[in-house]
């Protein structure tokens, strides 16, 4: 399969082209086509993730092919390690997503399967692209479907959540634009031809001034996505107002693009510059944990404490991230996963229980456990997951965040640490509220308990937590190596950040790791191309030659 | 006072595949509880939940048995998986059973399979049966996994698993919005210490990751704590004491342990009392290297010890619920195990340790089975006289009070006066001067439960009476197994002094060292005599005091005037921590959400939105509401923008 990643991209595209044929009235066909459809990108990603060399750390099963020759701009996709890690999330939220969409969903049926369909088309683009203009394109055209989603789907305040998150996002991305020419028009003074292609980019000249307002766009873009403090307002609306399965993806997908995009593009394109931000980046990671933690205890709506909850629980991702050690970047994508399993199957528990009361407040429910118990034992184990129980996925992630944040700076990673505290007390509080106490609610009392569907929704997303937080290793062994490549970036850049922080003995680690992750793989190969980075290659000598 | 075993890294350890299967029985109990359980009834669910822990009980006994016939510092291990890898960091799903852990492991499955035992017959009419097991399996898993794990991580999911089924025991009647609610407060509380269990093992891994050896096993750390800095090894052991201070109910964070008390009364028996609050003390003494090389943490613990020691007692005298005096009881016990380790008898604190989850767990027993005869009372000043309808549940609680309250020829005898003589040698004088006194109360206080429960005349109504009866035999059998436990589980360990070989701290040495007492037997002596006659102390003014019945209380209120009633009141820890932590937390996050949020992030939002919209002509538009509408533009902007890219191209090409 020559052309596995444009397959998986297009597939759900062509599959909505098929949908839209289908007469309106036709809901049953058209849910289990939909479904049908969704299950190929599936099939092919566990081809894919079969054939994935995990031993390489840069781009595999690259496809490139004249897209605007005369601009310079190609269709060139590839995945690494990282990438294939979230494109198996997405194509894993999606059928479940389509599944639950018969529950929740009561007008204009067809509309939203084909919404949902092109979503994951552009998900997967934005995933897979590494031409920074095509990249741009998928990372807009995605907004499109969502924000129908949420627009035609949502629920009364629909049209202001819509805007709201259209205009935070587009007013994020437009500067990335901007700075995505200009570093293309850099590259093509010094080279001689004009690429947008990521691997021609890497390691591009920019005057350090450049640099810093290159990334600066970047950061936007990616800040208001993921969503960081103060950048993040647009989240509660837009998920308040969104559909069931449109939180989901929004959750479980989207706000992974924001965190994706700060370790395929803003690291490697601005090493030094995200290096000299990464204290500021991740005291706003850090104030988010906190913050996100201390709103959602005061949440009356279930999903606005849910929404919250991912402001909190993004902000360890980004941790993570800027901890630019191996234990907290592989951490970050690990939570990264787990964020889209719990988050995703939260929301999707919260939707069972609106589709029945049509309300989301908390003070509306109560003693639930006894109308509901597989329900309540459901919402137990994804609670667990979301409060990072150990043995089940989020542990995993939050501790690996922690530990490499600890060692990037210790006063955040302590003030992180508090933010797990916080994480249980208002989900303990929530539960405690809806599932605990006798039914105060007249209207409770007829609740009946999880349908086949919605269990069907439900359990793979369990069975998800329980393995991740088991056996992660599969998982972690598929990203090393991108890892590696993408911590050797900035390995020259953090080697003197530790340094002028004083701390030699941090300097070395993540170039360190990455030698030793090349010499244990034996192959570990060079980005595409052989375009090394200057990073890539010295800096793991110079950063050994300066600790020891 | 001096070293006298040296660590177990001498013999080769004994690789086997066994030791996962001890905490794997229960937790497939779990699973047939789940799947089952609902379906083929509380018979099977009885016999499936006592039978897995049963089979634990078998392995643990074959594992204790292997170290024990071995030569001194033989481990028996089993590598099942990596389970995590990352960077520096890895660590391995790894069992490890030594000296200090087959202890361990004995005890949990040992006492575990007894109150598996008692609660079939306690349970019987609850219809949530099997819930009940499947928490209680999953319980004695999770605890295996703290015990018998060999590294930080995997010891810390065991750790935070007890954790969660305390939670969903102490709530285990949820449908009682306090009882919940004391669940919820001790997960939350046990939360705050687990922050403090990671700060600590992430402050020793990096350091010992600058030592060159980035790993987080128990023999790693020990074998390496003197070479830490100075500060690592002090801020780790800290901070991992902290860990301990939520899971064994020390001050400050030992104020979720009473309100567990709402929990079913074999919970409390199992894990509040026997296994899952003597967590810290493993710990602690599992990672005694560690805390030997910070000699000031080893201060903190056996400060914070004998101070929780001594204001948990305190409490205990005015108590009038028969499971908050054991409970305040169980955080002075622990404080006094607390107390062992700071002043270094590591040995002495896992001899109490064990010796108290038999009587407390006994007299938790015993309390259920009163509390389960006089139809769910559980005052004291409407008991009385029990002893005559319930005699084997009254001998056997007879047995436990005279243990804890260290009369000699007991358990509680041997391994309280081992602490004691343990600070006193060290040079310890105030801790031991605390010890004592603290003991002289406990003997008290247990004395006045005692009497008040069982002697005199029943004080509640006569419908209760005529319908209290003795426990059936699934129940008594586990408290007469205790009450023997209770009195002969002390002659592991008599000291030397009164003729014994002290077996028990040989046993352990290879796994925490042995400290000879270095005291010349006049002296020993000398301070056995004076806790047993503190202990006798306590008992005789007790007796006599509350042989007139609960009215005696009031004699005590007016000779301890105000205290009494703070006393009686748990100091109000509770409204103090309310309104210095938890209200101004709340209080901080409504602020924050209103203020920062809604109105200065979205009026910045909204405030330039709208000047933008008034701006242009289209306002209008964009307020048609209609979605449509809005859809088109944002097609036509991103055709503006591909459109803007082609040119910028174009230009930068032509350029």
């Amino acid at each position: 399969m020559r052309n596995a990643l444009s397959l998986l991209v297009f597939t759900p595209a062509l599959g909505a082209m098929l949908i839209a044929a289908i007469p309106t009235g036709a809901e049953v066909l058209m849910r289990r086509l939909a479904l049908a459809v969704s299950l190929v990108p599936l099939a092919i990603c566990v081809w894919i993730w079969s054939v994935f060399d995990v031993s390489r750390g840069d781009f595999q099963l690259v496809e490139r092919m004249g897209w605007l020759p005369q601009f310079g701009a190609s269709y060139m996709v590839g995945i690494d390690g990282i990438s294939l890690l979230l494109i198996a999330l997405t194509v894993v939220l999606t059928p479940i997503v389509l599944i639950a969409a018969a529950d929740s969903v009561h007008q204009r049926f067809k509309g939203y399967l084909l919404a949902m369909l092109m979503l994951e088309t552009t998900m997967l683009g934005t995933l897979v692209a590494i031409d920074l203009l095509l990249f741009y394109v998928f990372w807009e055209l995605m907004l499109v479907p969502m924000f129908l989603i949420i627009g035609v789907w949502g629920g009364e305040r629909r049209v202001y959540a819509s805007i709201k998150f259209l205009l935070f996002t587009m007013v994020g991305s437009l500067p990335m634009l901007a700075a995505i020419i200009y570093l293309a028009l850099q590259h093509a003074g010094a080279a001689g031809h004009l690429s947008f292609a990521l691997e021609d980019l890497y390691g591009t000249h920019l005057s350090p001034m450049a640099a810093q307002a290159c990334f600066l766009a970047f950061f936007l873009a990616f800040a208001v996505k993921v969503p960081m403090f103060p950048l993040h307002t647009w989240l509660p609306d837009a998920h308040v107002e969104a559909p069931t399965g449109g939180s989901v993806i929004l959750a479980g997908v989207l706000l992974k693009m924001g965190t994706y995009g700060f370790l395929r593009f803003a690291l490697p394109l601005f090493p030094d510059a995200m290096v000299a931000a990464s204290y500021w980046i991740g005291t706003l990671a850090v104030i988010g944990i906190v913050y996100g933690a201390l709103v959602a205890m005061v949440q009356p709506d279930m999903k606005k404490l849910v929404a919250y909850s991912s402001v909190s629980h993004l902000g360890f991702v980004m941790l993570g991230i800027v901890a630019l050690n191996t234990t907290g970047v592989e951490g970050a994508i690990y939570q990264m996963l787990n964020h889209g399993v719990s988050t995703g199957a939260l929301f999707l528990l919260v939707g069972v229980v609106y589709e029945r009361r049509h309300t989301r407040l908390i003070a509306e429910y109560g003693g639930l456990w006894k109308q509901m118990p597989i329900y309540a034992v459901c919402f137990l184990v994804i609670m667990l997951s979301s409060i990072g129980l150990p043995g089940l996925n989020g542990f995993v992630g939050e501790f690996l965040i922690l530990l490499g944040g600890f060692r990037f700076d210790r006063v955040l990673g302590a003030v992180a640490a508090s933010g797990v505290v916080l994480g249980a007390a208002y989900m303990l509080w929530m539960y405690q509220r809806v599932m605990f106490g006798p039914v105060t609610h007249e209207k409770n009392l007829t609740l009946t308990d999880m349908t086949r569907r919605e269990l069907a929704t439900m359990l793979p997303l369990i069975v998800l937590a329980l393995v991740m937080g088991v056996y992660p290793r599969p998982f972690f062994e598929v990203m090393h190596a991108s890892v590696a490549t993408t911590l050797a970036y900035a390995s020259k850049a953090t080697a003197a950040r530790d340094q002028a922080a004083g701390n030699p003995a941090v300097a070395h680690a993540p170039a360190a790791a990455s030698i030793r992750m090349r010499e244990a793989r034996g192959h570990a190969q060079p980005p595409v191309g052989g375009h090394a980075p200057a990073g890539a290659v010295a800096a793991p000598a110079a950063g050994h030659g300066e600790a020891h | 006072m001096h070293a006298a075993a040296t660590e177990a890294t001498a013999s080769l350890p004994i690789a086997v595949t066994y030791l996962r299967y001890i905490p794997l029985a229960p937790l497939v109990g779990v699973l047939f509880h789940i799947a089952l359980g609902y379906r083929l009834g509380r018979r099977a669910v009885g016999l499936v939940g006592c039978a897995a822990v049963a089979v634990s009980f078998a392995l643990a006994t074959k594992a204790f048995l292997t170290v024990a016939g071995s030569p001194a510092g033989t481990v028996v291990t089993d590598n099942v998986y990596q389970w995590l890898s990352s960077g520096e960091f890895s660590a391995n799903v790894a069992f490890t059973v030594d000296a200090l852990s087959s202890v361990m492991i004995m005890v949990v499955t040992g006492v575990g399979f007894l109150i598996h035992l008692y609660s079939v017959g306690y349970m019987a009419h609850d219809e949530d049966y099997a819930r009940f097991f499947a928490y209680l399996n999953l319980f004695t898993a999770a605890m295996l996994v703290l015990v018998l794990g060999d590294n930080l991580p995997l010891m810390f999911v065991g750790w935070e698993g007890v954790g969660l089924c305390s939670y969903l025991l102490i709530g285990f009647w949820y449908t009682d919005p306090e009882k919940a609610s004391a669940g919820k407060k001790a997960f939350l509380v046990n939360r705050i210490g687990d922050a403090g269990f990671v700060l600590g093992a992430f402050t020793i891994f990096w350091a010992l990751v600058d030592l060159g050896q980035g790993s987080l096993t128990f023999a790693t750390i020990n074998a390496r704590a003197a070479e830490l800095p100075a500060w690592a090894s002090l801020a780790g052991a800290l901070l991992l004491f902290v860990g301990a201070t939520g899971k064994s109910a020390q001050i400050p964070l030992y104020v979720w342990l009473p309100d567990a008390m709402a929990g079913p009364t074999p919970v409390s028996a199992l894990i509040h009392a026997a296994t899952m609050v003597t967590a810290g003390i493993y710990m602690v003494a599992r990672l005694h290297g560690l805390f030997e090389a910070a000699p000031f943490s080893l201060q903190v613990v056996g400060t914070v010890g004998a101070a929780t020691a001594l204001l948990a007692a305190t409490i205990g005298i005015a108590q009038t619920d028969i499971k908050k005096v054991l409970a305040y009881s169980t955080v002075s016990q622990l404080g006094y195990m607390f107390l062992a380790l700071g002043v270094g008898a590591f040995g002495a604190g896992i001899f109490h340790l064990m010796t108290h989850a038999f009587f407390k767990a006994l007299l938790f027993l015993g309390a259920g089975s009163v509390i389960h005869g006089l139809h769910e009372e559980q005052d004291i000043r409407r008991m009385g006289g029990v002893s005559q309808k319930m005699p084997i549940t009254h001998a056997t609680f007879a047995l436990g009070v005279l243990a804890i309250a260290g009369v000699p020829g007991l358990s509680g005898f041997f391994s309280k006066d081992e602490i004691l003589a343990s600070a006193y040698a060290s040079g310890h004088t105030w801790l031991w001067g605390c010890g004592v006194f603290g003991a002289s109360i406990t003997a008290f206080y247990m004395t006045r439960l005692y009497v008040l429960t069982f002697r005199g005349e029943f004080r509640g109504d006569h419908h209760e009476w005529e319908h209290a009866h003795e426990s059936p035999a699934t129940m008594t059998l586990p408290l007469i197994v205790l009450a023997a436990l209770a009195v002969v589980g002390g002659y592991v360990g008599v000291p030397a002094v009164l003729g014994g070989g002290n077996h028990f701290a040989e046993y352990l040495a290879p796994s925490v060292g042995h400290h000879q007492l270095g005291l010349d037997a006049g002296t020993e002596l000398m301070l056995m005599g004076i806790s047993v006659g503190a202990a006798l102390a306590g008992i005789g003014l007790a007796w006599t005091m509350y042989s007139r019945g609960p009215k005696a209380d009031r004699t005590l209120a007016n000779a301890l005037r105000g205290l009494y009633w703070q006393m009686r009141a748990a100091y109000n820890i509770d409204a103090v921590y309310d309104a210095l932590v938890v209200q101004p937390l709340m209080r901080a996050s409504y602020a924050l959400w209103r203020s920062v949020d809604m109105q200065f992030i979205d009026g910045v939002a909204n405030g330039t939105a709208t000047a933008i919209n008034s701006i242009g002509e289209g306002s209008r538009r964009w307020a048609t509401g209609n979605v449509q509408h809005y859809m088109l533009t944002v097609l036509a902007g991103v055709a503006a923008l591909v459109l803007a890219l082609t040119l910028g191209a174009l230009i930068g090409v032509a350029g």
